[in-house]
């Protein structure tokens, strides 16, 4: 399933005096498997960007193309689409409704139509991706469950509709670094196991520069660079301008170079760094 | 979804009209509903035009703004009119088939009273537009805080207000955003009949409530931990000062009473 996002312009409140546009222009494709981070400084018009993909806001101008189709074309079932592209909004928890988490989880399922025994393995199923364990969750109510298990709730309220595309909103915004590393690596066996196509929108960096295979770099709702995550984090200018950052890695890196270290210029994960300089330091004779 | 509600409907730019003084302006527009019942003659309600047009071009309100307030209204303003044309009684005959007699009395009744409802509609909204509903509240509490002295709970008062006022907003967004979540796990609030259309009111309700209250928690926390005691004692950031321009509105506003009281003796 690939996504096409063809001079896609959004204005809030068109036509009034406090009019704002929060996406001008913007045109990406987004092949089957990939995982692409969306990144931009609060307020670029990320959140807008990703409600268009499954059509919860129509573009004021421009396309989006789910398999070749127009999303808001009049032919277009939109909820039988939004089933097949899953969006997981900001702060998800705060959509959790019902007495118990099953319930909540099979809440989508539901909404498809699906026979009882069909919904149950869904929701065994998504439980089990997102590391909740069944017989211990299953039956609680999700109010009185912590942050990151009632975001894991959310999660898995999405996943249970089996969507081809997941679209996730700063997934892990206010979360501990535990519940941070849950969700990343819960995202990193969805993309492994079950090559769903992941976007997800973050301001972290690090996140990214775990997961993503592409970056699509968003400001004042245009869309300013889209290429790998190697490519993109070679220009710390570029991203500094615009009130984001380049990994730990990358900076390290960076430094390093600085103080005269024949580093490769584009390195931004860890372990690449770490084998970098072990080379280097091979390499090189050891006064 | 919900953009089309617009709540207070504060329209924030500045002018002179903006910038009097929230108790002023709301005196003045009770000043100006007593003239406008005050008004029996068409030169009356020419005056009370002409000077709803100056006020809304001094207070840069474009026009369709104004107009679009009275839309809410269209029906009462049909009824109104309707209503006064066929049942005033009336010597003067105009008009008359079957049961239907409109005479010249009742025609001019009809008239009258539709335009009375428009500035009334037209004049509040003028307050409404130039005053934020913080500063509207404030007003209010000032007003009433003579009634204090019989424990009429008039800053408790304005602050529920000011409280909820502030979280109208935020709710909508909200709502917004719990819908759209609820919409993209294939929710459906559209379609069906009542009662399945009630049900599907419930993944939306119970988060709404669930963040309204812990709202409500945070809020009361925060101003606790900011000392908020009620109002005893209570002095203010923004201290409302009159001005000259204040003493001037005022003097419009007499000048326009007077004026159409000297025009219902003289032209009646």
């Amino acid at each position: 399933m690939s996504i096409e996002v063809r001079h896609l312009t959004h204005t809030y409140g068109e036509g009034s005096a406090l009019s704002t546009v929060a996406l001008n222009d913007i045109s990406f494709t987004i092949q089957e498997g990939e995982f692409v981070g969306i990144v931009g400084h609060t307020g670029s018009g990320k959140s807008t960007l990703v409600q268009h993909l499954n059509g919860l806001l129509k573009p004021t101008s421009g396309q989006v193309l789910v398999d070749g189709e127009d999303l808001n074309g009049e032919k277009v079932n939109r909820r039988v689409l939004r089933q097949r592209i899953g969006l997981v909004f900001q702060y998800p928890e705060y959509q959790l409704f019902e007495e118990t988490v099953a319930k909540d989880i099979a809440f989508g399922p539901k909404n498809q139509g699906l026979s009882t025994a069909k919904i149950d393995a869904r929701v065994h199923h998504a439980m089990e991706s997102v590391h909740l364990d069944y017989q211990k969750y299953a039956e609680k109510s999700p109010f009185e469950l912590s942050g990151g298990q009632m975001r894991r709730v959310a999660i898995a309220g999405v996943l249970a509709m089996a969507p081809k595309v997941l679209i996730l909103d700063e997934p892990t915004a206010g979360l501990d670094p535990r519940g941070r590393d849950r969700i990343l690596s819960m995202l990193e066996e969805l993309r492994d196991r079950e090559h769903t196509t992941i976007l997800m929108v973050s301001h972290s960096m690090e996140d990214m520069a775990r997961l993503a295979t592409r970056l699509l770099v968003i400001a004042e709702g245009k869309l300013v660079a889209d290429d790998t995550p190697r490519a993109v984090f070679a220009r710390p200018d570029l991203l500094t301008r615009i009130g984001l950052d380049v990994p730990e890695a990358a900076k390290l890196c960076a430094a390093l170079r600085g103080k005269g270290y024949d580093l490769p210029p584009d390195l931004y994960r860890m372990e690449e760094v770490r084998n970098a300089l072990l080379a280097l330091w091979k390499g090189a004779d050891p006064c | 979804m919900l953009n089309n509600i617009t709540m207070g409907q504060y329209y924030p730019v500045d002018s002179p009209v903006h910038r009097l003084d929230p108790r002023v302006k709301l005196i003045l527009t009770i000043a100006f509903i007593v003239a406008v019942f005050l008004v029996h003659t068409i030169w009356g309600y020419l005056l009370i035009a002409g000077f709803v047009y100056a006020v809304s071009r001094l207070a840069r309100l474009p026009l369709k703004m104004l107009i679009r307030g009275l839309r809410p209204l269209r029906m009462i303003l049909l009824l109104t009119f309707l209503l006064n044309l066929f049942f005033t009684a009336g010597d003067t005959v105009l008009l008359s088939f079957w049961v239907i007699r409109i005479t010249r009395e009742a025609l001019r009744q009809a008239v009258f009273y539709s335009l009375r409802l428009v500035f009334l509609v037209l004049g509040t909204s003028i307050l409404t537009l130039t005053t934020s509903p913080v500063a509207l509240s404030d007003a209010l509490e000032i007003l009433l805080s003579p009634l204090k002295k019989i424990h009429f709970p008039a800053h408790e008062l304005a602050m529920m207000m000011t409280i909820a006022l502030r979280f109208i907003p935020t709710l909508l967004d909200e709502t917004d955003k719990i819908m759209k979540a609820q919409m993209a796990r294939g929710a459906d609030f559209e379609s069906g009949n009542l009662i399945s259309r009630a049900k599907s009111m419930i993944p939306l309700l119970v988060p709404l409530f669930v963040s309204a209250f812990r709202r409500a928690g945070d809020l009361a926390m925060a101003m606790e931990s900011r000392c908020y005691h009620g109002g005893e004692g209570r002095t203010r950031f923004r201290v409302l000062k009159l001005t000259r321009q204040d003493a001037l509105a005022c003097g419009c506003m007499a000048l326009l009473i007077g004026l159409i009281v000297l025009e219902g003796i003289l032209l009646r």
